[in-house]
């Protein structure tokens, strides 16, 4: 119970501190409508909305919460409040995960804004509505502990953000939201399987068209092992260089 | 008195550097522990070692007779701890910082809010409990830490240079809280720089300097032994002099005083035999410096201190304050 009511309230402060701050709600708002103009300029004429969904949707999610938690938590490390966190009788455990639910709340509203988008306005098909959810939950968890391991890295709030970017614009690049995995040059190809994006995409381009590339059960398994990977990695470099 | 916290050898390396070498001592049970000692000695290592901030390099620690250097974690519940700078949430209110705080402690909501308003009322904050504490003066700040690590009413307060750059009636107001908790039995370890707040608030005090403690005694004992040595302080006009070579000069003709800068222009001379006050004074005046006042003072904690770290007690406020 004590665990449960600490959990509930780093979620809730963060969630209002951070998360649902009006520059945050807006940034999910305008992010993906930003990347649809982008492709119907470069198109130049009207697309079909089911070669962008997926894309749109992991961006978003993508985008929005490796920069979060990244810039919060470097943010509360630089102002010496996350050492109020780790003085409270919580395992680390606890609250890492209590730190990435909000980031993962965020990422995973900031998806919904492209799928109504999508479905509502532009009448996208969506072959498989569970398999996207699962596909949306687990890409914003493995983005948001990759945004947690930039965090333990970064010492300040501007190094957070270059080090997000560094990986983050490879990786869209990589993971076959625009160039289809089988056009990648076979020697760039194991750089994208090493990639948890990659697995998320597929899961993405599947539920909404079935015009995936992997096995699904592949992907949610090797992203699932990425998720387990990411968190403990995490909490072995919080103990390792936060409580040295 | 029965310890509430016993610290055998412990020891912190950083690489090459040993910040804490091989330090025992206990705290007792309702008193207040003082850790005394300029920048650097090592004292916010140790702090950080007992609150779990830091990796023990060698060492153990007993809390209640039971070895807990493996489970810090589980000791952080019956701990409050205010570390040197204020570590709360800017955009949170004071009132917010206070739930939070106890929620930490998994203390559910209508108690926390009821001790955060309990807690703003004693440190005189309730009118400033729904302001921001990045609106908060530094004194304001350094209160409500204060009050933050109280929330969930813990047995021993860990409290590191808790008036250290905030003003004077702050100071003042935060030393009686510190008084009237210990009075409602909460053990303290402090740790400051202010030789006079440990003297006005410790029962006990340990001397620490490069990672050793150096003495241990209550702060009476430490008095009583400086007490049998003559003290006289010299008061002159301010002059540019420099410091260093005119001690040294003091100490070659005077082997038997131990002279020392109390102040910009105050020298202070320490003798366990009776003080001729006169060729002291001559010798200063040979050497360009107009005496204004040299009197007889009461031996304090700083004279201890002085004696047996052999640190200047000015300069170490100095560094510490620029800090």
């Amino acid at each position: 119970m004590k665990s449960a009511i600490a959990f509930w309230n780093i979620l809730l402060k963060d969630m209002k501190n951070y998360y649902l701050k009006p520059p945050n709600i807006s940034w999910g708002i305008i992010f993906p409508f930003a990347w649809m103009l982008m492709f119907f300029f470069r198109s130049g004429k009207a697309f079909q909305i089911e070669e962008i969904f997926a894309g749109i949707v992991a961006m978003s999610i993508l985008f929005g919460t490796t920069s979060m938690l990244a810039v919060t938590i470097t943010f509360e490390r630089k102002g010496r409040s996350f050492d109020r966190l780790l003085l409270a009788p919580i395992s680390t455990e606890l609250l890492v995960f209590s730190k990435i639910s909000g980031a993962v709340i965020f990422g995973i509203i900031n998806s919904f804004i492209p799928i109504l988008v999508s479905v509502l306005y532009f009448k996208s098909p969506v072959a498989d509505w569970y398999l996207l959810f699962v596909g949306i939950i687990l890409l914003s968890i493995v983005s948001t502990l990759l945004g947690l391991s930039i965090a333990v890295s970064a010492k300040e709030v501007f190094e957070a953000q270059t080090f997000s970017n560094f990986f983050r614009f490879p990786m869209i690049f990589l993971c076959g939201l625009f160039i289809p995995l089988a056009s990648l040059p076979i020697y760039i190809r194991p750089l994208s399987y090493i990639l948890p994006v990659t697995y998320g995409v597929d899961i993405l381009k599947y539920s909404i068209s079935k015009a995936n590339h992997l096995y699904i059960w592949l992907d949610i398994i090797v992203l699932i092992i990425f998720c387990v990977g990411l968190f403990y990695f995490s909490i072995f470099n919080i103990r390792k260089k936060w409580i040295v | 008195m029965e310890s509430i916290i016993e610290v055998k050898n412990l020891t912190k390396k950083y690489g090459n550097l040993t910040a804490v070498d091989n330090i025992a001592f206990s705290i007792n049970n309702g008193e207040i522990f003082g850790f005394l000692g300029p920048n650097a000695a090592g004292k916010t290592t140790t702090i950080n070692m007992l609150i779990g901030m830091a990796k023990i390099t060698a060492g153990r620690i007993f809390y209640k007779n039971n070895d807990i250097t493996e489970k810090i974690k589980k000791f952080q519940a019956f701990i409050g701890v205010v570390p040197d700078e204020s570590n709360l949430y800017e955009e949170l209110t004071g009132f917010e910082n206070l739930c939070f705080c106890a929620s930490l402690y998994g203390i559910n909501r209508p108690k926390r809010e009821a001790k955060a308003k309990q807690l703003l009322e004693i440190f005189q904050l309730s009118d400033a409990a729904n302001r921001r504490f990045k609106s908060y003066s530094k004194g304001m700040k350094r209160k409500l830490t204060i009050a933050a690590s109280l929330v969930h009413e813990p047995e021993i307060l860990f409290l590191d240079e808790p008036t250290t750059g905030i003003d004077v009636a702050s100071s003042r107001q935060i030393r009686s809280l510190i008084k009237k908790l210990n009075d409602g039995g909460m053990t303290v370890f402090l740790t400051t720089h202010y030789i006079e707040e440990a003297e006005r608030l410790c029962n006990r005090i340990a001397f620490i300097n490069k990672g050793k403690i150096i003495k241990m005694d209550t702060v009476e004992k430490f008095i009583d032994d400086i007490s049998q040595s003559n003290v006289i302080e010299v008061l002159f006009e301010p002059t540019p002099i420099d410091k260093d070579f005119l001690l040294e000069k003091l100490n070659l003709s005077f082997p038997e005083l131990e002279c020392s800068f109390k102040a910009e222009n105050t020298i202070k001379v320490i003798s366990k035999a009776k003080i001729d006050v006169s060729p002291v004074v001559s010798f200063l005046s040979s050497n360009g410096i107009y005496i204004l006042e040299a009197k007889l003072i009461r031996a304090t904690l700083e004279d201890a201190f002085v004696k047996l770290t052999g640190i200047e007690i000015d300069a170490m406020k100095k560094e510490k304050e620029k800090k």
